[in-house]
């Protein structure tokens, strides 16, 4: 390969990028007014909502690179999709983890079986089966066929769930506990250009994260199919 | 057309003749309604008529949605086994139908234990006799949409997970997360139907139901020669 990472300007300049956002987004964050209510909880949001903008946006991603493997059959898009799905993971959870944080103080519990709490944790499962599959299969065609069929289905079935749980709760009484969330947020416009500023960075982080891991699954591929070539030419050589 | 025909009808034989699918699919959708009648207190008189409805509808469908599970397992698992699978695929004719006939051999027995688990349920969880009138036409149709449903997914999945390591294991992890809708649909309807009998709102689950069962199967027709090939 004599892939570089250190001499990829691109990477560099994603990740500078990347970094300046984030701290933009947290000096705003720090320097934002406490909320009435909340009081510096709210600051857990600004966080929180980036997030999973970013765990939706890494499943979008899973899907459509999987769409893309399967109609063009380069092993990169594979390797994308299987980032993604590995991001979404990740922030999924940092998602429900601040999520919970949040709720206790707010909504005096840790966890409601809410619609959108509800999807989020079918979305990490789906995903969770998802990287659970991959790793039980070694043919590399065959896992990152059957992985792009998953991926698709996952991605065209996440907001199937949601609407199915969404109207599920609808007719019962959680509708309280949204308003509850909400209105503070919509009151103070400084929170939406907060919430604005870290929802770029992290959709830049989002970027730099997929590259960033596209880049060593790539490597990591090249060093398998190195492995398999010099076990194939020793072979060659055994037998003379 | 044919192709689907002809591979529905050679599995609905294998179901008849051996009976070991139909047999352990039933068998294993009657556990599940006894454990959840010891789990939950399976004596319905000490419910009020609409939660009796509500844990009876949530019991039965439960109960036929691992049994759908354990159905598509086998589907895929006996061809498996025997090394038929590879052959199966190389016929001439379209992979989709090869997965709308599989699809319908694992309906048939389904259907069937469907048939006999949601009367014995709603009986055993007090949602049924008892001088309560019980829609069974309406409770027929929704059973149909969704064992269509629970089918069409498992069977999905099962030609995926059927050639790997701990494929017991898998199939539910994958399936069941896409089956949620059909779980919530059901239920709502089925504890609906019970206490209300048919309204507006059921009206919209059956809708919603029968959409996902369609957009399913087109989906899963459209996927299956991709998960399959090679």
């Amino acid at each position: 390969m004599g892939f570089d990472m250190r001499q990829d300007r691109v990477t560099t300049l994603l990740g500078a990028a990347t970094l300046l956002a984030l701290g933009i987004a947290a000096v705003l964050g720090l320097r934002a007014p406490l909320d009435q209510n909340q009081g510096s909880l709210v600051r857990l949001m600004f966080v929180h909502v980036p997030s999973a903008w970013l765990s939706y946006l890494a499943y979008g991603g899973t899907g459509l690179f999987g769409l893309l493997y399967l109609l063009t059959r380069q092993r990169r898009w594979d390797r994308l999709a299987m980032s993604s799905a590995e991001i979404g993971v990740l922030f999924t959870l940092s998602t429900i983890v601040g999520g919970m944080l949040w709720a206790k103080p707010t909504w005096g519990a840790y966890w409601v079986w809410d619609a959108r709490l509800t999807t989020t944790a079918l979305s990490l499962v789906v995903y969770g089966g998802y990287l659970l599959i991959r790793s039980l299969m070694d043919d590399p065609e065959r896992r990152a066929r059957v992985a792009a069929v998953i991926g698709l289905v996952g991605t065209l079935y996440v907001p199937v769930n949601y609407m199915a749980v969404e109207w599920w709760r609808g007719v019962h009484q959680t509708q309280t506990l949204r308003l509850l969330g909400k209105p503070s947020f919509e009151a103070a416009p400084i929170y939406g250009w907060v919430l604005l500023v870290g929802t770029v960075a992290f959709t830049l982080l989002y970027f730099y994260l997929l590259r960033v891991r596209g880049i060593l699954a790539a490597r990591e591929d090249a060093r398998e199919e190195r492995e398999l070539m010099d076990e194939l030419n020793g072979l060659e050589v055994a037998r003379g | 057309m044919n192709s689907v025909l002809i591979l529905a009808l050679k599995d609905l034989r294998v179901v008849g003749r051996t009976r070991d699918t139909l047999l352990a699919t039933a068998f294993f959708a009657g556990l599940v309604l006894l454990v959840l009648g010891l789990a939950l207190g399976g004596d319905g008189a000490a419910r009020a008529p609409a939660q009796a409805a509500g844990v009876a509808a949530g019991a039965v469908w439960t109960a036929l949605a691992l049994a759908a599970a354990v159905g598509a397992q086998r589907a895929f698992a006996q061809e498996q086994e025997a090394g038929a699978l590879e052959q199966l695929t190389l016929y001439p004719g379209p992979h989709g139908a090869l997965y709308v006939g599989k699809l319908l051999g694992v309906l048939g027995p389904l259907l069937l234990v469907a048939a006999f688990t949601l009367p014995a349920g709603l009986i055993l969880f007090g949602a049924a006799g008892a001088g309560r009138a019980v829609p069974w036409p309406a409770l027929a149709l929704l059973t149909v949409l969704g064992v269509v449903g629970f089918a069409a997914g498992t069977t999905f999945y099962g030609s995926i997970t059927v050639s790997l390591r701990a494929r017991e294991a898998l199939l539910p992890a994958l399936a069941f997360p896409i089956l949620v809708p059909v779980v919530i649909a059901t239920v709502k309807a089925t504890s609906l139907l019970l206490t209300g009998g048919w309204t507006p709102e059921v009206t919209t689950w059956v809708v919603f139901l029968a959409a996902f069962d369609v957009g399913t199967v087109i989906l899963a027709t459209l996927l299956f020669p991709f998960a399959v090939e090679g």
